[in-house]
């Protein structure tokens, strides 16, 4: 089938973009959208133009390099799929497709489809962790963990990073990735003694960032790969303002002496 | 040179321990004095960088990708084993360690195949202090099942993502790290060439991927981590960006490569479907567990599965191994899958296919366990082929999956470079000549977490190494270099697109050295590489400029190392004048077609060493010694 593409090429960070059309004559339908753009990049490189850059490596859907927008959805038109394992067999001859990075302000755009998504590390590092060093920790069954929890805090682990979320929210917010980790630890025993430390630490970088604030649209949710749910930010929410209103602040300590 | 493994003394279960206390240790005052690089941030370079770090070092670390958590030991689905024994099903570190070694054909080091066995255990406690969200009973205990080829469950799971998980617990404690200010990271940068100065590794050179500027950056001591180099076959399981630059430019800078041709053919692929295809999807071998693989009797049957009785369906594994069944190890599972599809019984439109059927899986337990079970496994097979493995079996075919062969180290993980360390994947240790399933994360995570922190510290105490100067005149030269290398390869300005060269040599490697090799096409292999490698450096197209974010010139890099690491693996393969594990000569096997050791002249690893451009490698060899682990045949019957 044919396939018309009007794919966002940008050369750098401060670069002018535009949108430029191309076409894919002979896609097959058991390629991956990826594979498609091998394809044409192939072709630009025969006539010596310059390859469309786009993010990708694991190509299985977990890495959660690539991504970018497809007609206006994040990932494309398949829910629960990455572009990656997004396959052609979902489009038809003919099909005019829309191709755009990320659009945030946290996610500055590098070139054509790559965007920076450095400040989700910041997030992590902010406090998504727990804080164990390598050593002798007590034996793996010392702490029995219940079977549910474990497996909702394993539905909110799965995050890849992909940063849809933030390109599907009209404020932006980093809110569902977030608070996917925030959700994964404080479900768990290992992650209570830093709970609420957590969630302040996350949600203040989240807005050093310059990602918004959520507005319960839920845009996120439908585009996530990994089916992240919502209920996560909820669970946040209420981390942070516990947090807030009921602890301590960081940094006072106990009574002296 | 004469290779010395520093195989600690005393009787097997007490020489990690030895070990540990023969070694100096570094003031802990002093240690944030000491620089480390690590490079490369999948499950070993990101638990020894957050190791390092929580330990005081100053340390810096490099990935080519735009965050530590992309790294591809995420793609890991399985498992990863550890030897504790909670389903009292007779698991113990002797057993994981006896069938480690048996399971790698006996071409590994006992003393660090012991040692990984033994670190299993506190691998698993690390993980579940950190938040991993393991697979739980519902008691609250943790779960385990038996994964490829093991006769007990020992293997820890989160779900079919384990990998992730246990990559994001690693990335985690480096993040917080870098928070603490003991890491700093350093993404988006390729490391192009190692600095050795007066004979020790003291630096990298980096090109920043972002602006295309060259950096030296030197240290105490530098540690790899930059994974294994099954892309060189263009069509893998490997991420796509996974590659060997990293070791193999410190391999032409004086470390010895060990084994460069122990490949490992995945059995439970995504079969290819077409000229366009860029990478293999792995099924997790978890399937096997409660999938049946099968073809049709007869040749050139090409009725549909459900139409095909009973009596005439050849479950070929469950027949010739009917003790292990499914569950054989994988370059046997492989290699039997190829014999079926080249007697043209295999399946799918290429005819490069078995079926791997959960019908009577699903019978017995119900489609719910198998959801539970596999349920996303399930659901990605359906994504890429949009068939529903529920109704219909699945259809797969080995891919390349793993490599055992890498830089060679010593029992402290150290390379024939003094102050290079090299860890995980990228390195040639404890597998031997097969990986047996949900042990790459183990010896990943060993290495990282367990093993280098410590001995790395001995390393650094000793040579009490001088200030390194990035002006320094070798550090100079590997950075003009790598920058003239750059501009050779954007100048070329030929007609042939990098990945064309890059498919062309996969299908060399895949034909001359991949599931079987024999003398005549691995001579034919080396010529037609050298000529491909020619025509590269004439006739390759690498557009756009060095000053940007230029993916073709990072494959192009990529590709030229290919191209030279490609004749070097089949040398290997050509000089291993045996069969063992995953290295199939068809010259050498059992009557049954089982691969045919050769104990007496190959009990060795190799370890070639680099004697310039254009000259022939010297093969240095490390007699390995098996005092407790007795080498047989394998047999899985």
């Amino acid at each position: 089938m044919k396939i018309i593409l009007h794919v966002w090429r940008q050369k750098g960070r401060d670069a002018e973009g535009k949108l430029v059309r191309y076409e894919c004559p002979n896609v097959s339908e058991h390629m991956s959208f990826l594979e498609m753009l091998d394809v044409l990049n192939e072709d630009l490189t025969a006539r010596g133009e310059d390859p469309v850059a786009f993010e990708h490596d694991c190509r299985e859907g977990i890495c959660g390099c690539c991504g970018f927008v497809i007609n206006g959805v994040a990932h494309g038109p398949m829910p629960g799929t990455t572009v990656c394992q997004l396959h052609m067999r979902h489009f038809k001859d003919g099909d005019e497709l829309y191709l755009e990075p990320w659009r945030a302000m946290a996610f500055p755009v590098l070139k054509d489809l790559m965007v920076d998504r450095g400040a989700f590390d910041r997030i992590i590092a902010a406090g998504g962790y727990v804080s164990v060093s390598t050593g002798a920790p007590p034996d793996g069954n010392a702490l029995p963990v219940p079977k549910s929890d474990a497996e909702r805090a394993m539905d909110a682990a799965q995050c890849i990073g992909c940063g849809a979320c933030v390109a599907a929210c009209p404020n932006a917010s980093a809110s569902l990735f977030t608070s996917a980790k925030v959700s994964h630890l404080g479900l768990l025993p290992q992650g209570q003694p830093e709970r609420h430390e957590r969630a302040l630490g996350m949600v203040r970088q989240m807005a050093i960032e310059g990602f918004g604030a959520c507005g319960n649209i839920g845009e996120c949710e439908a585009v996530c790969p990994k089916r992240i749910s919502i209920e996560n930010i909820a669970r946040m929410h209420r981390d942070y303002l516990c947090a807030a209103f009921g602890e301590r602040p960081h940094g006072e300590t106990g009574s002296a002496g | 040179m004469n290779l010395d493994s520093r195989i600690p003394s005393g009787p097997i279960e007490k020489k990690w321990d030895n070990c540990r206390f023969d070694m100096k240790l570094v003031n802990p005052a002093n240690k944030r004095k000491y620089t480390v690089i690590v490079v490369g941030t999948g499950l070993a370079g990101g638990s020894a960088a957050a190791t390092l770090g929580e330990l005081g070092y100053n340390v810096l670390c490099f990935s080519h990708q735009d965050s530590p958590r992309r790294a591809h030991s995420i793609a890991a689905q399985g498992g990863i084993n550890a030897a504790k024994n909670y389903q009292n099903d007779g698991d113990s570190i002797y057993r994981l360690f006896y069938d480690t070694v048996k399971g790698g054909d006996f071409r590994a080091r006992e003393a660090n195949v012991y040692r990984l066995a033994q670190i299993s255990v506190n691998i698993i406690d690390q993980c579940v202090a950190q938040g991993v969200p393991f697979a739980r009973e519902y008691g609250g205990m943790l779960a385990n099942r038996s994964f490829g080829g093991a006769q007990v469950s020992r293997t820890f799971y989160a779900r079919g993502q384990t990998g992730q998980q246990l990559l994001l617990g690693a990335y985690q404690a480096l993040e917080r790290q870098i928070h603490a200010g003991s890491v700093k990271m350093f993404p988006r940068r390729e490391m192009l060439d190692l600095i050795v100065i007066d004979g020790v590794a003291r630096g990298i050179v980096t090109r920043d991927m972002v602006t295309g500027r060259f950096e030296a950056t030197v240290a105490d001591a530098v540690v790899l981590g930059t994974g294994g180099y099954g892309n060189i076959f263009y069509l893998s399981t490997n991420a796509r960006n996974s590659n060997a630059t990293a070791i193999w430019r410190a391999y032409k800078r004086g470390a010895a490569f060990g084994n460069p041709c122990f490949t490992q053919i995945h059995p439970t692929c995504i079969p290819v479907s077409g000229e366009y295809q860029s990478k293999l999807t792995l099924m997790s071998e978890s399937l096997r567990n409660d999938g049946r693989i099968w073809v049709p009797l007869k040749k050139g049957d090409t009725r549909p599965s459900s139409q095909i009785p009973e009596a005439e369906r050849d479950y070929f594994l469950e027949r010739r191994y009917p003790s292990f069944g499914n569950l054989v190890p994988r370059d046997v599972a492989s290699r039997n899958a190829k014999m079926v599809c080249d007697e043209g019984r295999g399946v799918g439109p290429s005819g490069f296919g078995v079926y791997l059927d959960f019908a009577d899986s699903i019978s017995r337990l119900g489609a719910e366990t198998i959801r539970e079970r596999y349920g996303n496994l399930f659901e990605m097979y359906d994504l890429i082929t949009g068939e529903d493995p529920y109704t219909t079996p699945m259809r797969i075919y080995p891919a390349v999956h793993y490599t055992m062969g890498g830089l060679w180290v010593d029992y402290r993980l150290q390379s024939t470079i003094p102050g290079l360390f090299v860890i995980g994947e990228a390195n040639f240790s404890d597998h031997g000549a097969n990986r047996l399933g949900a042990s790459a994360l183990m010896q990943g995570l060993a290495d990282g977490y367990f093993v280098l922190p410590y001995t790395i510290g001995d390393y650094l105490a000793q040579s009490k190494p001088a200030k390194a100067d990035a002006n320094h005149a070798a550090a100079r030269e590997a950075l003009d270099g790598a920058g003239a290398l750059t501009r050779k390869l954007l100048g070329v300005k030929g007609k042939r697109s990098v990945d064309s060269f890059h498919k062309e040599l996969g299908k060399y490697m895949w034909e001359y050295c991949g599931m079987a090799r024999n003398e005549k096409g691995l001579e034919h292999a080396q010529g037609k590489i050298a000529a491909l490698r020619e025509e590269f450096w004439r006739n390759v197209n690498v557009t756009g400029e060095g000053e940007e974010i230029n993916q073709a010139l990072e494959r192009a890099g990529r590709v030229a190392d290919y191209l030279e690491l490609g004749e070097l693996m089949c040398l290997d393969a050509y000089q291993r004048r045996e069969s063992c594990g995953g290295h199939f000569r068809e010259e050498w096997q059992t009557p049954e077609g089982e691969a045919q050791r050769d104990d007496e002249r190959f009990s060795h690893a190799a370890a070639w060493l680099y004697q310039g451009a254009g000259k022939t490698p010297e093969r240095l060899v490390e007699p390995l010694a098996f005092e407790y682990v007795h080498p047989s045949q394998r047999s899985y019957k």
